[in-house]
């Protein structure tokens, strides 16, 4: 059971003037209101707090059953009944009401303001258009590769949206009319949704661009030759030319990432050879090698 | 006009403000408004923004001069925003 101190809400003493409470009021909903901080949960759910605090205390009436009930104030007229019934002689416990208030209270009031939270939160209230949406989806690297369709649940309602290819991390698309409903035949709202991209591949990714390394060996490197790499959707063959360095970039024109809303069109896949070495040297290898070296001298 | 238009009449009945106060919005360039054949019209699109300004102008009482201001400093922000997405995402490159 929390107690919902709505004057340290606001930041008052229960001495606090209606002006007080006017002012602290205005000046907190300035600084937590969700139109002046988009995206921004806790400021929202600071906003809920001092706008339940403010609803309750700058009612004369409702302040008055706070200050006396606390957090039980709601049921104020049933305590006094309960007290009218039992005499004066009663105790008059004020824990009696098994009903929790704990935080989830604080959404009572603003439910019609703000709608359903879960995931999912206002953007701001309406009472023509329907309420703006805002969710997160989380998908991995490969599954923006094409475009998919996907079902969401969105306050209880399952909207099948269609994944862009290409889609970016952190990139917000509006998913028209999907939001909550309108109010007296108004249009609906329209549902956000921010992408958030999980990269558990080998491959970086900078914009449409791709970018990975490759292991090449020594010899490879020194005379040339073919070999197979990975690309994001499969293997190609490469030629290698000979006198390779290390540390060389190559571009794969058109082997990148799809770029968003073109249809067909992809970024470039960088590859960076890094030259490996041989280790554990045979005799007959190190000789070799040393003849190789007096050669250079 | 119908899905793309809604009858400023019919907009600010509906949030209980005056009909100049929208047609203040649209002097400040704030909102856009279509008038045809004496008639005036808020773009649908314009919805989201034109009650944005009203929540300001209501819960905050900021004027008109104020949301401007506001306005333009969100968009600004967004914009940022984006840019520090951008930039995070290319940040993985080096890490």
């Amino acid at each position: 059971m929390n107690f919902i101190d709505y004057y340290k809400i606001l930041g008052l003493d229960k001495s606090a003037s209606q002006g007080d409470i006017k002012k602290a009021y205005r000046k907190l909903a300035r600084k937590h209101h969700p139109d002046v901080n988009p995206n921004d949960k806790e400021a929202e759910k600071k906003f809920k707090e001092i706008n339940e605090a403010n609803e309750v205390l700058s009612d004369p009436e409702k302040r008055k059953k706070y200050d006396k009930y606390g957090k039980d104030w709601q049921h104020a007229e049933e305590f006094e009944k309960a007290r009218a019934s039992q005499g004066p002689s009663q105790n008059r416990g004020r824990g009696s009401s098994s009903q929790n208030y704990g935080e989830q209270d604080f959404s009572d009031f603003f439910e019609s303001m703000f709608g359903g939270s879960g995931n999912f939160s206002g953007r701001g209230q309406a009472r023509f258009r329907g309420q703006d949406l805002n969710a997160e989806l989380k998908l991995h690297l490969r599954d923006v590769f094409k475009a998919h369709k996907q079902t969401l649940n969105v306050n209880g309602k399952n909207i099948r949206i269609t994944v862009p290819a290409g889609i970016e991390n952190g990139q917000t698309i509006k998913i028209t009319g999907h939001g909550g409903p309108g109010h007296q035949g108004g249009p609906n709202g329209d549902l956000y949704i921010t992408f958030g991209i999980i990269n558990d591949t080998p491959f970086k990714r900078d914009g449409n661009d791709l970018y990975t390394s490759v292991n090449l060996d020594l010899y490879t490197a020194l005379l040339g030759g073919e070999i197979m790499v990975n690309t994001f959707d499969g293997q190609v063959k490469l030629n290698v030319k000979p006198e390779t360095q290390n540390g060389t970039k190559i571009k794969l024109k058109g082997k990148g990432f799809p770029i968003y809303k073109k249809n067909d069109a992809y970024g470039n896949l960088y590859i960076t050879y890094n030259i490996v070495t041989p280790t554990n040297l045979t005799s007959k290898e190190k000789d070799l090698f040393k003849e190789l070296s007096d050669l250079r001298k | 006009m119908e899905k793309e238009y809604i009858l400023i009449t019919d907009f600010c009945l509906s949030h209980n403000i005056e009909t100049h106060f929208v047609m203040e919005l649209y002097e400040f360039g704030l909102v856009d408004v279509v008038i045809k054949e004496n008639v005036s019209y808020l773009p649908i699109k314009q919805l989201p923004k034109a009650e944005k300004i009203i929540r300001l102008y209501s819960d905050l009482n900021i004027n008109l001069e104020g949301i401007a201001v506001i306005t333009q400093l969100l968009n600004k922000m967004e914009k940022m925003q984006d840019e520090i997405t951008h930039l995070k995402n290319r940040l993985d490159l080096f890490e």
